[in-house]
């Protein structure tokens, strides 16, 4: 065997131990879900029992059938839920976009007064605890009379999301070089114009997946919405799951069967927007 | 096709004034260059004559109208970025007819005139393009590209050859002299770097500490330098400059050599008076190998140690001290040479430069 040879073959080698690591890894990272969604399709017995169950005995749909079948039947308002869920995410997902742009593009590109002291205000918000702020909000919300409605759940959620979306946002207007807003308003641009046209399709991956994060904080959210929301008014999918939760039961199987209902469009989401966030699409702008 | 005037034109930032109220006039169709060391105001005023920096006084016009409140966009011009400044999600053809794109020029003008500028600038086959996918000249010429498409009243470039190698640099300042030969436009061309200037312009405009030390042809700044900071900026290497005092015909250095006070000075200095004496190594040679040897007027020959020979081929640079000093000698058809050899210069006073040491200025008038 001469030396190429070897060193083919020891790379290969390596490639392949490689490829079985990163496999263990995902499915320790997998598990959990794979779980979730087992332990939605099988009876409660092979849910609860010990020694676990490894292979499945016993799968049906059940627990979606009673699920959608309506309440009387085991069924939960699950429409009503989903409805709220969207609802609710999307428009604060907007929300919190719209004014991150605005404020991201702020930090990134103007000099003010007090700058890095509203911008170190705005990290600090996230470092509250959220729970801490339930029983507060939940008094000021239920005087002002907004308790169990979309308005109170989307305001929280847009002061929730604000913060982070404006300091993702600001790095990523950060990367886009200045010149080029420059080199736009010398070619014929309006500031306005120089941001859409340039600016924004260049941070556009940025605020993609600020978008994502928004949603998914909206999305899964539990303990305050757990707090505001009373009624299929405005109950959101997460708090929904506690409606499989009686005085000496828990319906582990139907609670599974709502997570799946609910990791779906989050997947879904996240899935078709990460094909969109195509880095390095500012190499090249500047310097050779 | 516009002229481009300064008046009294003035940046501060805060209380720090950056550029101290210049006047410039550059004519219809000149080739003008803002040259100075970093820092000296030359970008800045760049970047307020293209609308991008607020003026704090003064006037900025162009075509013989005060441009001073309108936005980039509405003062024709194009500009060439330090960094090119590509749009890295657009394609070379869309780099370069953005901005007739947003100015609702038809598609069909918009192709005859992006097709006409690469073809001026040989970027044909790299229209298809993405910036990323370019070398760095190439992105340099595409930048300049963009900025002819537009046929702008003033070309405003910004250092543009400072990020590529040293090759490609002089293959494109050749390049950037054929387009304003051609486009027959005003330009407004900001660099550090001297021999761009020289080689490039018109006219040269030095910058120092935000006030312009002189305004001249390159032959004038080089050969006729109004202050003493000109002399020693324009030109390679700099021309040697050393504190002297005028004493009885002569002048005295420190550590008491002298050299003959230069014929064209004569009764514009008086004796004891402090001055800087300049002369360019082209001007001190071993004699016999100099750039007009035996016609000069005014020579004046001395024995000098050599201490370093820099051969470069076609000549070779000599350091020679004198007075407590190492002088900068340029020898032409250069012979080989020893160092530590004693070898006779000869100085070419006619072309000496004396200027004042307080104020800077040639004593030449």
């Amino acid at each position: 065997m001469d030396q190429n040879t070897s060193h083919r073959y020891k790379r290969r080698g390596l490639k392949l131990l490689h490829l079985v690591g990163l496999f263990l890894a995902m499915l320790i990272i997998c598990l959990p879900g794979l779980w979730i969604v087992l332990s939605s399709l099988r009876p409660t017995v092979e849910i609860m029992a010990k020694p676990p169950v490894w292979i499945p005995q016993d799968l049906s749909l059940d627990a979606y059938r009673a699920m959608f079948g309506g309440a009387g039947q085991g069924g939960i308002p699950v429409w009503e839920y989903f409805r709220n869920s969207l609802i609710i995410s999307i428009t604060s997902t907007i929300i919190a976009l719209t004014v991150g742009m605005a404020g991201g593009y702020a930090f990134a590109r103007y000099k003010f007064k007090g700058k890095s002291g509203i911008f170190l205000g705005f990290m600090l918000t996230r470092a509250v605890p959220g729970i801490a702020l339930s029983l507060p909000l939940f008094m000021i919300f239920a005087r002002v009379g907004i308790i169990d409605t979309h308005f109170a759940m989307i305001l929280i959620y847009v002061a929730l999301n604000v913060p982070f979306t404006i300091w993702l946002i600001d790095g990523f207007f950060r990367q886009v070089p200045k010149d080029l807003a420059e080199a736009a308003q010398i070619d014929g641009c309006t500031r306005w114009q120089a941001f859409w046209q340039v600016e924004f399709p260049l941070a556009g991956p940025g605020i993609a997946s600020a978008g994502i994060f928004a949603f998914l904080t909206s999305w899964n959210e539990y303990a305050l919405a757990s707090q505001i929301t009373r009624s299929v008014n405005s109950k959101t999918l997460p708090v929904g799951l506690l409606d499989y939760t009686s005085e000496f039961t828990i319906d582990w199987r139907g609670m599974c069967a709502l997570a799946v209902v609910m990791i779906i469009p989050a997947l879904t989401l996240t899935f078709i927007i990460q094909k969109h966030l195509v880095s390095g699409l500012t190499f090249g702008a500047v310097k050779g | 096709m516009a002229p481009v005037t300064l008046k009294k034109l003035v940046k501060s930032y805060g209380n720090v004034d950056v550029v101290h109220g210049i006047d410039l006039e550059v004519k219809d169709r000149e080739f003008i260059a803002l040259v100075g060391p970093s820092g000296c105001g030359k970008s800045t005023t760049l970047r307020m004559i293209a609308g991008l920096e607020d003026i704090s006084g003064g006037v900025v016009e162009i075509g013989g109208k005060p441009v001073n409140d309108l936005p980039p966009r509405a003062r024709n011009i194009s500009m060439v970025f330090q960094s090119y400044a590509l749009y890295p999600h657009m394609t070379v053809r869309e780099n370069m007819g953005f901005s007739l794109k947003i100015g609702k020029v038809a598609q069909s003008d918009i192709d005859t005139r992006v097709n006409e500028a690469a073809a001026i600038l040989d970027l044909d086959k790299l229209m298809d393009r993405r910036p990323s996918q370019l070398s760095g000249g190439q992105r340099q010429r595409v930048a300049m590209g963009r900025a002819i498409v537009r046929q702008p009243d003033v070309f405003l470039f910004d250092e543009p050859l400072s990020n590529l190698d040293a090759k490609l640099r002089t293959q494109v300042r050749t390049e950037i002299k054929r387009l304003h030969a051609k486009v027959q436009s005003t330009m407004i061309y900001v660099t550090h770097d001297q021999v761009e200037a020289m080689t490039l312009s018109d006219r040269i405009v030095i910058m120092r500490d935000g006030h312009i030390e002189q305004v001249g042809t390159p032959e004038e700044v080089f050969k006729r330098p109004a202050t003493r900071f000109v002399a020693g900026f324009i030109g390679s290497p700099p021309m040697n400059l050393n504190d002297a005092t005028v004493a009885d015909g002569k002048l005295v250095f420190a550590g008491g050599q002298s050299l003959p006070l230069p014929i064209a000075f004569r009764g514009k200095v008086a004796a004891g008076d402090k001055v800087i004496f300049g002369l360019r190594p082209d001007d001190i040679y071993p004699t016999g190998h100099g750039l007009n040897s035996g016609e000069a007027t005014d020579v004046h020959e001395m024995e000098l140690p050599v201490s370093i020979t820099e051969p470069l081929g076609n000549e070779t640079l000599l350091f020679v001290t004198m007075a407590q000093r190492e002088w900068v000698s340029r020898m032409l058809n250069p012979r080989p040479m020893e160092a530590g050899e004693m070898v006779k210069f000869s100085f070419d006073l006619s072309q000496a430069h004396l200027f004042s040491p307080e104020t800077g200025k040639t004593l030449r008038s």
